[in-house]
């Protein structure tokens, strides 16, 4: 018997990928490229339409805006976790990671409905506020962006927490300890030491992170509502309750495009700031 | 480099340190003078790294004392205790080239402006790495590396400098060539220096004095010849060198003077051993080279039934067996005659100094 080539062994993923991935993708594009929701009209129509709208460009600036907010807050709570997580015992590390994949292991929908119970005006947050004096009128967080981004950063914390305690957990302990017998203190070996080395687990845990939320339709709609509307909402109203297929596969490709050009972004810096590491 | 400063004493006092229930290091005590290279010497997990980690303030002890020249430094964190060290892994910063690397204690210091690199400069020549300013660590051999994290630590100027294993990754020839270099180094600045190895060759060739460790305590703390020539106990006596172990009894006691029979049938005056009594079973050790091989048979002889003779460099070593089934290994210069078979008897040579030890029954 021939010995298989490698690339033969890849076969049968290259097919599954060209046809689950690659020929939708083009079909979508295709899709976008008709003027009626027949699609029996080619032209550049809904394009016009779309990036004619005002309103197109702050929903786009929204959901990014959305996903940096998220981004910046689970970096805020993952990093100083993490930090907390590499200094603990064995013991506790495995008490600790599996808090952090616990949301993993929930389905989305308990999740989500999870922080309407947490966030509603009788819910948790509120009446703890409120017994501790700290509030009188409960705060409106469901429909918020503010409970939308809480919620978020919930969700999304392993994306970020695993890439980052992966890449620092392999980092040499003794680098502290040089640092600090060289005279630094914490701050500055954080700084100085820590950050720049972890950054490669930094970056890969915000491209995740920016992804997902950017994308996290039954959050986004559930917690945030219909007034707040950003890109996938708007799909799924073109797509499934409008009909206006072509419409919806403009905005489609802008959501990828978008996310796409900011993810590429992110790695490029990435590897530009990551390169020493495993050299 | 800065003139020599003055050295500084450090004091290692009765020490413990405890990694949940287990003692990693036991008690112990080391008085070091200004200036002076004491090697810890021991075993894999005899306690060495951790002492280090502990006078650097990495670990906190359970029990002791560490004082630099007489103030204790105890509450101090690490990062103002001004000690420098050196890593086994060198720990450089990976993402740092070589001159940042150097000048980071300096900022971390405060220092700045172009003090910061005339003086990164100065380091890097002393360790001969001037050209490699811009090199990153992993663009460098392991020798040079090594060289990199011992300008780095003695950029700051420290008070003590701590070696972990610092040759340990190098290959023989480079290996003494970076001995020559840091003995060189801290002669010039008068450093007192910790240098962690369990390769004995190299404590005994760059150490003022040797503490040889073992299970957390410090068994010996001596210089390498009273280490080789007068080992305290049996473990030092093992663990230094090559030894034969012989056992036998002290048949008398008199003026100093013991009478050991041994076991191999031979009775020999030795200096008495403190703390041994009349009839005891001993142990005597004796190195191969002090021991010599004869054809005359006498009371301080005893018979051995000769085994392979191996040439080892400009020596030969001989291996035998002695009546009571003991092997022996004796060295002597390579001669012309040494292939005389009729030498069927070993007795100590003229400058022996075999040492007695008390042995458990
Ligand atoms: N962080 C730690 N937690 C628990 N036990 C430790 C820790 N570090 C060291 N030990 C234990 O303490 C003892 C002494 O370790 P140490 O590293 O000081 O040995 P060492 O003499 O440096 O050995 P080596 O020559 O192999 O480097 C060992 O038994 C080791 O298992
Ligand atoms: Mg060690």
């Amino acid at each position: 018997m021939r010995k298989l080539a490698e690339w033969q062994l890849a076969l049968p993923l290259a097919l599954a990928f060209i046809s689950i991935f690659l020929a939708p993708l083009l079909l979508l594009v295709g899709v976008s490229f008709f003027n009626d929701d027949k699609i029996s009209q080619p032209g550049f129509g809904q394009w016009i339409k779309f990036f004619g709208d005002p309103f197109s460009y702050k929903v786009i600036a929204d959901t990014m805006l959305l996903g940096v907010k998220t981004v910046a807050a689970t970096i805020l709570v993952g990093y100083p976790l993490a930090l907390v997580y590499l200094d603990a015992s064995p013991r506790v590390q495995r008490v600790l990671i599996f808090i952090i994949v616990l949301p993993l292991l929930l389905s989305v929908v308990v999740r989500t409905f999870a922080w309407i119970v947490v966030l509603g005006r009788e819910g948790v947050i509120n009446q703890l506020l409120m017994s501790l004096g700290i509030i009188s009128e409960p705060l409106k967080l469901l429909q918020t962006e503010l409970g939308l981004v809480i919620s978020l950063t919930q969700i999304e914390m392993p994306l970020m927490l695993l890439p980052l305690i992966s890449v620092m957990s392999r980092l040499d302990p003794n680098l502290r300890d040089a640092s600090a017998a060289l005279g630094a203190s914490r701050w500055r070996t954080l700084f100085t030491v820590i950050v720049p080395l972890s950054m490669p687990g930094l970056v890969a845990g915000c491209l995740l992170v920016f992804a997902s939320s950017t994308t996290a339709f039954i959050s986004q709609t559930v917690i945030g509502g219909v007034r707040l509307i950003y890109l996938p909402l708007l799909i799924w109203q073109q797509s499934l309750v409008v009909f206006n297929w072509p419409f919806a596969a403009v905005i489609s490709i802008s959501l990828l495009v978008s996310v796409l050009t900011v993810v590429s972004a992110l790695s490029w810096f990435g590897r530009k700031s990551g390169g020493y590491v495993h050299g | 480099m800065p003139s020599s400063p003055a050295g500084r004493t450090l004091d290692v006092e009765d020490l413990t340190v405890r990694y949940g229930q287990a003692l990693a290091v036991d008690g112990v005590t080391l008085a070091i003078e200004p200036g002076e290279v004491v090697a810890l010497l021991g075993p894999s997990g005899c306690g060495k790294t951790t002492l280090l980690r502990v006078i650097a303030g990495f670990v906190r002890q359970a029990g002791g004392r560490v004082r630099v020249d007489g103030a204790t430094i105890d509450h101090l964190p690490s990062n103002q205790r001004n000690i420098g060290i050196v890593f086994q892994n060198y720990a450089l910063f990976p993402h740092m080239n070589v001159a940042e690397n150097v000048a980071y204690g300096l900022r971390a210091r405060g220092v700045r402006g172009p003090d910061v690199m005339a003086r990164v400069a100065s380091c890097l020549d002393t360790v001969q790495l001037g050209a490699f300013k811009e090199r990153l660590p992993r663009q460098l051999s392991g020798g040079q590396q090594q060289r990199v994290a011992l300008a780095r630590a003695l950029a700051v100027e420290p008070s003590i400098l701590l070696l972990d294993e610092p040759f340990a990754a190098l290959d023989r020839n480079l290996r003494l060539d970076m001995q020559i270099e840091v003995k060189r180094l801290q002669r010039t600045l008068g450093l007192t220096t910790i240098l962690v190895t369990h390769d004995q060759d190299e404590a005994m060739s760059v150490a003022d004095r040797i503490a040889v460790m073992n299970k957390g305590k410090v068994e010996q703390f001596d210089t390498p010849v009273a280490i080789y020539d007068r080992p305290q106990t049996l473990f030092v006596n093992g663990f230094i060198g090559t030894t034969n172990l012989m056992n036998g009894k002290i048949a008398s006691l008199q003026n100093g003077t013991a009478t050991v029979s041994l076991d191999a049938g031979a009775t020999l005056s030795l200096p008495a051993p403190p703390g041994i009594g009349l009839g005891a079973p001993i142990q005597l050790s004796v190195r191969p080279e002090q021991l010599a091989l004869s054809s005359v048979p006498g009371p301080d002889a005893w018979r051995i039934e000769p085994g392979l003779s191996l040439p080892l460099g400009g020596q030969l070593v001989h291996e035998a067996r002695t009546a009571d089934g003991g092997a022996l290994k004796i060295v002597e210069p390579r001669r012309a005659s040494a292939a005389d078979t009729a030498r069927l008897y070993c007795t100590l040579a003229a400058d022996a100094r075999p040492s007695l030890f008390p042995r458990s029954t």
